[in-house]
């Protein structure tokens, strides 16, 4: 028995309880969950048996916060598949702490986030038509072409990256149940960790890690243009893609932090996600809050500068009856990460997770202002229309199912850290070997 | 329709219709107008005879080819995509005679089996800027050359035909409302939920009158190519007691708003007619001819419901009148 394979052993014994056994809290948690997923389904029972009139959307704002929650959790994904992909190919020293957080969140977001827009469809039992009657020239079926392919590459990248843990779960699962190691088995196809074979898987994660950076800016991109390519005064903007891809790394880095918290204290892995690995993200947070500053500040100033009067119809309705959601989204949003991470001696874990939540329902609100208040602000003034289809304020039907999708989110994940550890093992041996490898070479220097 | 002009027939006709000009053209004539329009193919005799039975009881013989294609007979979805063949229907609006009346709003909503307050039309109180009294503005779907609606469209539900109307079908469309934003005009509404009258199968599904209604679907003003292929013009222009809205062929150059008829260029041109919003480069079917000489004063408009009057609770300048007591 070889050094790795000792070590292999260990790890698979310091990981496996977590696996295995769940904790008083862990099923709470998962109770809790599972009520609100329940909360959700009876609202959209409801939705589709009574139609879209229960929800506060209308002929003016017909998207609301399922539009809103849709590019949230669509662009956390990218968000997560960008990052991953940039550390796992330029191969980033401390990454293996936090990558399979972020692989994890880039998956799970996915699958919640199209479940959004099938909220918005009119008539989901003519879903298929997107593929009977394709129109190639539609944004949309930009979209569908676009959240189908990063999903495929997403999992396909996902499960190259969990291939070594489920062998080395597969060889040293002692005590755990049969079916258990028949799924390890059948999920590891295989695999080794013979020197050919880790060639091999190396070099694959490191191509589909470029091709999912690559997607990534694609999907984000066409997820943009579905506002930007239309004529609507607050929408036709020429930056919004690249503003769109900004916005979503300041959601996800932050989403990665809460999550990177929240996963350290409970799962008490303090050893292994440190401190500095909240400095380096909260640096990283630092940088894209301030182009998200940035991005956001250049959009709305052009617009008011220019106050073409369109413009100044939708900056009318953003300050006077959004004001406070405009104050806390692009200025307490934007401001106070930047604050805090800027100067350090604020950084501490804490403050630097503080700092994440804050940018992330900034970045919500700032989501729901570019939808809601330019769908009541078109061209022509919404004018001889009832009352009630003016102004939009979404229903507790639209409530539940959004914290449904919160809740099947954290869901979701905790299953997948039950089956897979939270920290790659085959980061830590590959690390440890290319420690030992670098050692050598270095104690052969200092002889002569 | 350079071929018209070779062919004696279309001589005939714009001889007839110059005649009717001069004569002063009535309701009737204005309808007729529209008759021709829609059978225009009979005008090239077949030579075969076919005899028929007229209402009251007479046979008659008439050309094979003269018997009307399009009576009231059911157009399916997928025959109305084609379209009535060489024409090009718009419409003009002539801002100086409408008075908020309303008639227009109510004969569109019998029509397409819409509630009292579901409109596919809507009256808008438009101030051009602070020196300009406000104006009534009717606003039907523009039904645009160049649709925004239907190049955003995932699966083809909504479309452009050849006689430039655009329509929406009702079993095609998905719900996805993108052609709700991605019209700059918001001439799209949306089935939010369902209602009695959408199982009315008394009349089956065309998309041409846009009945019944669909849940979960987009809907809009439809230019009444119903009407249209029976050689009448839609409901609103002649429910019009001011002849506000002419209708008619851009390529026989001749619109109509039932009681007199005029050549579609000359009104364009010698009353200054614009499309509203032309810089959006989406070229609209819709002309507007400016509020100049106004018939009405503006308060007329007023003398409607207390509902809707609320509907324009959001105009300054309705503000303004609230707050002086004048309505």
């Amino acid at each position: 028995m070889t050094d790795l394979d000792v070590r292999k052993k260990e790890l698979a014994k310091e990981f496996l309880p977590m696996l295995l056994k769940s904790t008083k809290w862990s099923k709470i948690w998962t109770g809790v969950l599972v009520g609100f997923i329940l909360w959700g389904l009876i609202a959209l029972v409801l939705q589709i048996i009574n139609g879209h009139g229960v929800t506060g959307m209308r002929d003016n704002v017909v998207w609301g916060i399922y539009i809103i929650n849709f590019i949230f959790f669509v662009c956390l994904s990218y968000s997560g598949a960008f990052i991953s992909g940039v550390l796992h190919f330029f191969n980033t020293p401390w990454k293996n702490s936090v990558s399979r957080i972020i692989e994890i969140v880039t998956v799970v977001s996915l699958i919640i986030g199209p479940v959004f827009i099938l909220l918005c469809i009119g008539r989901l039992d003519r879903l298929h038509y997107l593929f009977l009657y394709p129109r190639i020239q539609s944004p949309i079926t930009w979209d569908v072409i676009a959240i189908i392919t990063d999903l495929i590459g997403c999992f396909i990248y996902l499960y190259l990256t969990f291939i070594p843990d489920f062998a080395i779960l597969r060889d040293n699962s002692i005590g755990a149940p049969r079916w258990r190691k028949k799924l390890y088995k059948f999920l590891a196809i295989g695999y080794y960790d013979t020197p050919k074979q880790r060639k091999r898987l190396h070099s694959i994660t490191r191509i589909m890690s470029a091709m999912i950076i690559a997607l990534a800016i694609v999907a984000y991109t066409v997820l943009a243009w579905i506002f930007s390519l239309t004529l609507q005064p607050g929408w036709n903007s020429t930056i919004f893609a690249p503003y769109f891809i900004v916005a979503g790394l300041y959601s996800g880095v932050g989403v990665i932090i809460i999550i990177m918290y929240l996963i350290r204290k409970y799962l008490k892995l303090e050893h292994y996600i440190r401190k500095v690995h909240f400095i380096g993200a909260g640096v990283i947070l630092l940088v894209i809050s301030l182009l998200f500053g940035y991005f956001t500040f250049s959009e709305y100033f052009a617009r008011w500068f220019s106050h073409k009067t369109t413009d100044a119809n939708l900056l009318d309705t953003l300050f006077n009856t959004y004001f406070w959601e405009f104050i806390f989204a692009n200025y307490i949003g934007v401001l106070v990460p930047i604050v805090i991470l800027f100067f350090k001696r604020f950084r501490t874990i804490k403050s630097i997770t503080f700092a994440a939540v804050i940018a992330v329902l900034g970045l919500w609100l700032n989501r729901y202002l570019i939808v809601v208040p330019t769908l009541e602000t078109p061209y022509i003034p919404i004018q001889d229309t009832r009352p009630e289809f003016i102004h939009y304020s979404a229903t507790w039907i639209e409530w539940a199912l959004s914290f449904a999708g919160i809740a099947a989110f954290v869901l979701f994940f905790m299953l997948l850290i039950r089956l897979v550890p939270i920290i790659p093992m085959s980061g830590i041996i590959n690390y440890e070997r290319e420690k030992k490898k670098n050692s050598k070479p270095l104690a052969q220097q200092q002889l002569p | 329709m350079k071929d018209d002009k070779t062919t004696p027939s279309g001589t005939n006709r714009r001889k007839f219709l110059k005649m009717g000009l001069l004569s002063g053209a009535t309701t009737v004539a204005g309808a007729s107008l529209l008759a021709n329009l829609a059978s225009e193919e009979e005008l090239k005799a077949s030579g075969e005879k076919i005899r028929v039975l007229t209402a009251d009881g007479k046979m008659v013989e008439v050309d094979a080819e003269s018997i009307n294609k399009y009576p009231e007979a059911h157009i399916t979805p997928e025959e109305s995509r084609m379209g009535i063949p060489g024409r090009k229907f718009v419409m003009v609006i002539d801002l100086a005679k409408c008075k908020n009346a309303r008639n227009c709003v109510e004969s569109c909503q019998k029509a397409h089996q819409l509630d009292h307050n579901e409109e596919f039309l809507k009256i808008h109180l438009i101030q051009d800027h602070e020196e300009a009294d406000p104006y009534w503005f009717p606003k039907p779907c523009y039904h645009c050359d160049e649709p925004p609606c239907v190049t955003v469209c995932p699966t083809g539900a909504t479309f452009k035909r050849d006689d430039g109307i655009v329509l929406v079908d009702n079993d095609r469309c998905i719900g996805c409302k993108f052609c709700i934003t991605s019209c700059p005009y918001s001439a799209r509404q949306f089935n939010w939920s369902h209602k009695p009258k959408f199982d009315d199968t008394s009349q089956p599904y065309s998309p041409e009158t846009s009945v019944p209604g669909t849940e979960g679907t987009v809907t809009k003003c439809v230019f009444c190519p119903d009407m249209l292929r029976q050689g009448k013009l839609p409901h609103c222009v002649t429910a019009c007691p001011m002849g506000v809205i002419y209708f008619g062929d851009k390529n026989e150059d001749m619109v109509t708003n039932g009681e007199e008829t005029v050549r579609f260029s000359e009104l364009i041109n010698d009353r200054g007619g614009y499309r509203h919003l032309e810089h959006l480069g989406t070229k609209p079917s819709v002309y507007y001819l400016p509020p100049v000489n106004r018939q009405f004063p503006l308060e007329r408009g007023f003398d409607v419901d207390e509902d809707i009057i609320e509907r324009y609770r959001d105009v300054p300048f309705v503000q303004d009148l609230k707050e002086q007591g004048k309505i």
